[in-house]
């Protein structure tokens, strides 16, 4: 079952003058095809301006295609009776972990998606509780949320969108604005959920560490797929990454800088285990 | 250290104050405002003093964090007071110059200044009792039958909140750029009264441009959780009344009661 299906899905964003008449426009999203398997742990990434974000906010009907048309669970996100349930679907993590909280104590911002769903009040309080344990932050329940940590604000706000039990969930870039700690911490949060719940992730990012568990990685740039595959399939080819103005994680980029130095190392290597590994094999290999 | 300012001026306590129903709390201020205004008689307001005092005993609150709002109206009631002293007509009883004071004037005085202590007092228990959330969740429900006259009640409610939970964000901020602009040479200490306004420009831009953005955020955030207004929205926490809330709506009656008949029939 296809969770997220785009067709020829196209974005332009216009941009009016002081007469309201149409000064220029930019196509962020250019003919994109995309599908995506329920269940599946899914990164794209693209340097600024790449159309990810753009991307991403058609998933959750917060923007409507130009052109084409993008289904979330069979449904057509350009059809107004069906927003609230594409709502519900699929939901949203933004980047500023600030400026998507909503409630002023940590519950009842959790709290806010199911209220707007008309949830009853004992069903409110059960995924309340189901959803911030899930996220390692039911010990803040009673907790403002302006005294947390960026990381845990954002874990918050991953339990928010959780506690409306979404098939799938939107992540634009909720690491950008975090430490490394915070970042290890919700990009954690976000295995455990695809993993255990089996919810389906969206992750737009554009740190390459994020990316090597994904199931499946889509590169953009200037609104159009370039690469597709998985994190090895993309890895291997670090020229045109770079050509995309994207950084590769430091090990790949050792590996490979290795390999065109005349060492026998195999493309695409993603962990240090993995090219200690193989280092060692080559180590045994000449001697 | 700026996070840590309290909003509003709730004190927290342990007692059944603390704890009643915001609806009952606003309601009960109303009344008792009201009651001030039509009671006429010094008996009257020996019994607005014992029920004032009888409530605040049983809030916790300290004494002095009740008439600190006092401070506030100050000049207000001396005003006031100045005014009804030397402008009610009626028998002289002393005179400086060209101004009379009325024994009607004193009493009028007198009454007008007990009034608007109460008024602050009586207020300021509630706001020290209750949380801005539960005040603005009570405001929504209790002026509920607002909304049949068009008055977006839920939409003010949402707005309050919301400007809750920013203040400190704001402030903190505000304190971000109030240093940024420093580090660069700005100066937002010498010069007169206009100087000191020209030059929070450089300070307040930043802020106004950062809270259209955050704004928009919010906005955005919010609707991708699927919120669409107050229609059809249910409550993690919803107001009910309990035994004790009815029991406060039966002591308000008995006091208004109370009051209207030694208004009527005590003649002192």
């Amino acid at each position: 079952m296809k969770i997220v299906k785009a067709e020829n899905l196209e974005y332009e964003y216009v941009k009016l003058d002081e007469d309201g008449k149409v000064e220029s426009t930019l196509k962020a999203v250019d003919g994109v095809n995309l599908d995506v398997e329920a269940g599946d742990f899914i990164a794209i990434l693209g340097h600024n301006g790449s159309g990810k974000s753009t991307l991403a906010k058609h998933i959750n009907a917060i923007l409507v295609p130009t052109e084409g048309t993008l289904y979330v669970d069979g449904k057509d996100t350009k059809d107004p009776d069906k927003l609230w349930e594409i709502r519900q679907t699929a939901g949203m993590v933004f980047q500023n972990p600030d400026n998507q909280i909503i409630g002023t104590i940590v519950d009842e911002d959790v709290a806010f998606g199911p209220e707007n769903m008309g949830v009853p009040k004992e069903e409110i309080w059960r995924r309340v509780e189901k959803s911030l344990k899930s996220v390692g932050m039911w010990e803040y329940r009673s907790h403002s949320p302006n005294k947390l940590s960026g990381g845990q604000k954002q874990r918050v706000a991953i339990a928010g969108v959780v506690a409306m039990q979404p098939k799938c969930i939107v992540l634009d870039e909720p690491t950008a604005m975090l430490d490394p700690n915070g970042r290890r911490e919700v990009i954690r949060t976000v295995m455990e959920l695809n993993r255990q719940e089996k919810v389906t992730v969206i992750l737009i990012t554009h740190y390459m560490e994020e990316v090597i568990y994904a199931d499946k990685v889509i590169v953009m740039d200037e609104g159009k797929v370039v690469m597709q595959g998985t994190p090895r399939e993309i890895f291997s080819q670090v020229e045109k990454l770079k050509s995309l103005r994207l950084d590769v994680p430091q090990v790949t980029l050792l590996a490979h800088e290795l390999r065109k130095s005349g060492l026998d190392l195999p493309e695409g290597i993603l962990s240090i285990e993995e090219l200690t590994a193989a280092l060692e094999q080559c180590r045994a290999g000449k001697a | 250290m700026m996070k840590d300012i309290t909003l509003g001026q709730y004190y927290p306590a342990d007692s059944v104050i603390h704890k009643l129903d915001p609806r009952v709390k606003l309601v009960g201020t109303m009344v008792f405002i009201v009651s001030l205004f039509a009671f006429r008689s010094i008996s009257c307001y020996i019994l607005a003093t014992a029920v004032l005092v009888v409530i605040i005993k049983i809030s916790r609150v300290p004494f002095q964090f009740i008439v600190r709002g006092l401070k506030a109206i100050f000049i207000l009631m001396m005003i006031t007071v100045a005014f009804n002293l030397f402008l009610t007509p009626g028998t002289p009883v002393f005179r400086i110059w060209k101004l009379t004071i009325t024994a009607e004037g004193v009493e009028t005085a007198a009454f007008m200044a007990i009034r608007l202590v109460y008024l602050i007092i009586g207020s300021s228990v509630m706001t020290l009792t209750t949380t801005p959330n539960d005040l603005t969740d009570g405001m929504e429900k209790g002026l509920g039958f607002l909304k049949r006259v068009h008055v977006p009640v839920h939409e003010i409610s949402m707005i309050m909140s919301i400007a809750l939970r920013f203040i400190p964000i704001l402030m903190e901020e505000t304190d971000k750029i109030q240093k940024a602009q420093m580090a660069r040479g700005a100066d937002f200490e010498s010069g007169n009264l206009i100087q000191k306004a020209k030059n929070l420009i450089p300070l307040l831009v930043p802020l106004f441009v950062s809270a259209f953005r955050r704004a928009n955020d919010l906005a955005m955030a919010m609707e991708a959780r699927g919120y669409h207004g107050g229609e059809g929205r249910t409550k993690m926490r919803p107001l009910e009344y309990k035994n004790r809330d009815k029991c406060a709506y039966l002591l308000m009656a008995v006091y208004l009661l109370a009051g209207g008949l030694v208004n009527y029939f005590v003649r002192f």
